[in-house]
């Protein structure tokens, strides 16, 4: 049984901390709001006087606790590895544990374990986002035209799809003998808003001659309730996944999104053994095109003449684990790019799953960074790994009235493959 | 607890959303990087130093301690709020207000982090050389009420080497100004250097005026290993007697790179028993011959190999070395009491073996690495808390470790400051006179003790 730790068993780690300060140079939070409570140090102080009895759940602390985006920033920085994303997403389950989870965190749970009702949902919303929402010129999104349940008016969003990725391709789609058999993750992002990534995804992977299965029964990989406090969801999550992902025998599962990425390959690790296979097999696509020898096939493209300047964006659940190389690696082989490295590429876009629902403010802040780096870098594109981040930078472009425009590297490479498949 | 018109007189001076008494704000400022924790009556985060003026107008009448808090990083419990009261950080005085080209002179509000800084006038070819170990999160206010220092000490100097002037709030409520943005001035005492180090006993820093470097074209970084401590330290003499200062001299001893071999997998011989990490800086077509002068200058000192950088990357990878020492010495004990010793240059070998055999006498590891170029040792010394007597031979062994520094004309504090860590052992290094003449500064300019108390001096 799928099983994730409670605060008490990571007592240990908590104890790690030894107060030096490091992460307040790294919190993004803490870069936006200049309050001890809002960095890895004081949240995780907090947790120790929880676990002590000097404080309760009050207030205060519940709300430091929730002004994470659990980025990990601090983890990779911290000198003693002290996991303040597990401790804080540890310390949220036992809040909901004691006072029940938010009224949002209860939407995310109820809609995350009915995979049928989110895509009711989703079509519906995809129905009515003419209604909504007002267009944005350049193919930038849509703005919301007024405030909804936990949206504020003035986000822009992409629009919803009306018919879901997986529901408009095949299961199986078979490959080339002697290539490899991948099951595509799509996660929610491409499956419900940005379809074009998974079309993408196919045809890079068609090009390689890989066999590629899209269960059909794969859901949501269970960030946004890790975020929300939802363990109970985050099990049930994983448990279907992990039938969806093993019923038939594949060399890796490949995630184009970066949240996804570390909830199977990172978080699913740590709940029971029989996770540890599935999570050992999870590669991020770009690692696995690197691995696959892409690069060099690209290389031997002509290069085009005119060149679109891009820069990269490195989503944290990429960053934090060391895959910063083969998403550059690839987008720099691209004959249509002429990559820009912009400052400040791994630092957070802002969005931390449902941290920016809760959090809008702080999250137009860090965001508003992020749109001056890429701005400064000169960049007509930015590219990133992450659905998520694509959706967070492209608000924050048109916050900042820039006309760059966010994308996965993947669309970008797709468009630079011939249509048909190569022989290998 | 304070009584509820305090607080509302505090929330009339800085507003109602910088004063904090939530029980999670108190234990969000009751630590720093000794650990140890206090919790402050209220939090208050200031702005101005007029705010700040008031805040202590009111602190003499109602006789309130107050402590002054950057990052809250220090190792010496410096921002700790010891006797309760309220805790004044500065976290939204962090602008830097000027820097001037003309005179290489910046301005800056405490709350400024130092790295922050740095970047910021290396932008326009400045250069501010003092880098505590913590300068990516400390702040400049902490950096100069502490007197930090760094690796690049050696050549360039501490904080203070580099304050021209400060704006302060006193004990009283006076706001005062010290210095100026001149390179000289000898009008009245100067009180700029007696604020710098002075541990936030003395004044709340409010402004900063700071003296600036033409920032040098590049730099160049090598490795060496010996095969003793003594050819390592006699390698730091024959350097700086060849009239050569490097920007850092970096040591690391034989036990600390056992710690740093078993925790990372570096491959080094097993001969290496001390490493000196230098690095020069100046113009480019210099630096390559110096870097060979040097080699040339240790090379009969017993090194067992030499690696120079002939890339950033290589650089940066030479000082890795040096960043996993503190991780890796996790790894051998879980408590680690990091004491900051400084002794003349050519005392060091003869330190660290007073250090060994205080280890050998307590039967507890002791590492040593830290600054050789100016003979400030970092003496580590790791044990496991929950070990029953541990603690009480960690203590024994620090003091002994303090009274070898002394016997050899050394300090107990290189730049750790004393706050509450080292005060017990003040009677070691000051004479009971000196100790009286400081203690009479602090009483005549904070008669009611309400800045920072209980700090230095464990009686104050």
């Amino acid at each position: 049984m799928a099983k994730l730790k409670d605060l008490e068993e990571l007592r240990e780690e908590i104890e790690q901390c030894v107060k030096c300060g490091a992460c307040r140079a790294h919190c993004p939070v803490f870069g936006a709001e200049h309050r001890e409570g809002r960095v890895a140090r004081g949240k995780i102080a907090l947790s120790k006087a929880v676990l002590d009895g000097a404080v309760g759940f009050e207030q205060k602390v519940v709300e430091d606790l929730s002004q994470c985006l659990l980025c990990g920033s601090c983890y990779a920085q911290c000198p003693n590895k002290v996991p303040t994303e597990e401790i804080v997403a540890a310390a949220r389950r036992r809040i909901a544990e004691e006072q029940g989870l938010s009224s949002f965190g209860k939407g995310v749970a109820a809609v995350l374990g009915r995979p049928k009702l989110m895509n009711l949902l989703a079509k519906t919303g995809g129905a009515l986002s003419s209604l909504l929402f007002a267009k944005l010129p350049e193919n930038s999104g849509l703005r919301l035209r007024f405030p909804a349940p936990y949206l504020e008016a003035g986000r822009t969003l992409p629009p919803l799809t009306s018919k879901p990725f997986r529901e408009r391709v095949p299961e199986i789609i078979a490959g080339q003998p002697g290539q490899p058999t991948v099951a595509f993750f799509t996660g929610c992002g491409i499956n419900y808003m940005y379809p074009a990534i998974g079309e993408a995804f196919l045809k890079t992977l068609q090009f390689m001659g890989v066999t590629i299965i899209i269960p059909k029964d794969q859901a949501c990989c269970g960030l946004p309730a890790v975020s929300a406090g939802a363990g109970g969801t985050v099990e049930q999550l994983a448990e279907q996944n992990l039938a969806a992902l093993t019923r038939r025998p594949v060399d890796y599962v490949v995630t184009a999104c970066a949240s996804c990425n570390a909830g199977v390959g990172k978080i699913y690790a740590d709940l029971g053994p029989e996770f540890s296979e599935l999570a050992s097999k999870t590669k991020d696509i770009f690692v696995f095109l690197a691995e696959h020898g892409l690069p060099e096939k690209l290389a031997a493209l002509p290069k085009a003449g005119k060149r679109l300047r891009v820069t990269y964006h490195d989503p944290c659940h990429l960053r934090t684990r060391g895959i910063t190389k083969e998403p550059r690696l690839i987008l720099q082989s691209l004959p249509q790019v002429e990559f820009v490295e912009m400052e400040a590429a791994g630092t957070c876009c802002g969005l931390g799953g449902t941290y920016s629902v809760y959090h809008y403010e702080n999250s137009k802040k860090i965001g508003a960074k992020k749109a001056g780096h890429i701005k400064a870098s000169g960049a007509e594109l930015v590219a990133t790994d992450c659905p998520g981040c694509i959706m967070q930078l492209q608000d924050s472009i048109n916050h900042a009235g820039g006309k760059q425009r966010a994308v996965h590297i993947l669309e970008l490479l797709a468009e630079a493959l011939p249509a048909t498949a190569l022989s290998p | 607890m304070l009584v509820p018109h305090i607080i509302k007189e505090l929330q009339e001076i800085v507003g109602t959303a910088n004063v904090a008494t939530d029980k999670a704000d108190l234990i969000c400022y009751s630590y720093d990087a000794t650990q140890q924790q206090f919790l402050p009556e209220v939090v208050v985060h200031p702005a101005t130093a007029q705010e700040i003026s008031r805040i202590l107008l009111l602190a003499n009448r109602e006789l309130i301690p107050d402590i002054p808090r950057g990052a809250g990083s220090g190792f010496s419990g410096g921002s700790l709020p010891t006797k309760g009261g309220i805790v004044l950080t500065t976290e939204r005085m962090d602008r830097i207000l000027a820097i001037d080209q003309e005179n290489l002179v910046a301005t800056v509000e405490p709350g400024v982090v130092t790295e922050q800084f740095q970047q910021a006038v290396e932008k326009v070819g400045l250069f501010y050389p003092p880098d505590p170990a913590s300068l990516k999160f400390s702040t400049l206010g902490g950096n100069v009420a502490e007197c930090a220092g760094g690796p690049r000490c050696v050549k360039y100097g501490v904080t203070k080497d580099y304050i021209l002037g400060l704006e302060v709030v006193t004990p009283t409520g006076d706001i005062i100004t010290t210095g100026g943005p001149t390179m000289k001035g000898v009008v009245g005492y100067d009180l700029t250097k007696l604020l710098c180090g002075s541990e936030g006993t003395l004044g709340i820093i409010t402004k900063i005026v700071i003296k600036l470097l033409p920032l040098p074209e590049a730099k160049k970084t090598m490795l060496v290993l010996f095969d003793s401590i003594d050819g390592a330290a006699r390698a730091v003499s024959s350097i700086v007697g060849a009239k050569i200062i490097p920007t850092t001299l970096e040591f690391m001893d034989g036990r600390t790179l056992d710690c740093v071999k078993q925790a990372t997998g570096l491959q080094v011989p097993d001969a290496a028993r001390a490493v000196l990490i230098i690095e020069v800086d100046g113009d480019r077509e210099f630096l390559d011959k110096q870097a060979s002068r040097i080699a040339e200058i240790i090379q009969p000192l017993g090194v067992v190999e030499t690696r120079i950088a002939a890339t950033p990357a290589e650089s940066e990878a030479l000082w890795a070395i040096r960043r996993a020492v503190s991780p890796s010495l996790r790894k051998v004990n879980p408590d680690k009491f990091n004491e900051d010793i400084c002794v003349p240059r050519s005392k060091v070998p003869e330190m660290i073996r007073k250090v060994d055999a205080i280890a050998e006498k307590y039967g507890i590891p002791i590492v040593n690495f830290g600054h050789a170029g100016d003979g400030n040792i970092h003496v580590n010394v790791m044990i496991d808390k929950k070990v029953p007597g541990e603690m009480e031979k960690a203590e024994h062994a620090i003091r002994e470790v303090f009274t070898g520094a002394l016997e050899l004309g050394g300090t107990m504090s290189g730049e750790h400051g004393v706050g509450i860590a080292k005060a017990p052992y003040i009677p070691l290094e000051i004479t009971p006179q000196t100790a009286a003449y400081m203690k009479t500064l602090k009483k005549a300019l904070d008669p009611n003790n309400i800045l920072n108390p209980g700090k230095i001096f464990l009686d104050s």
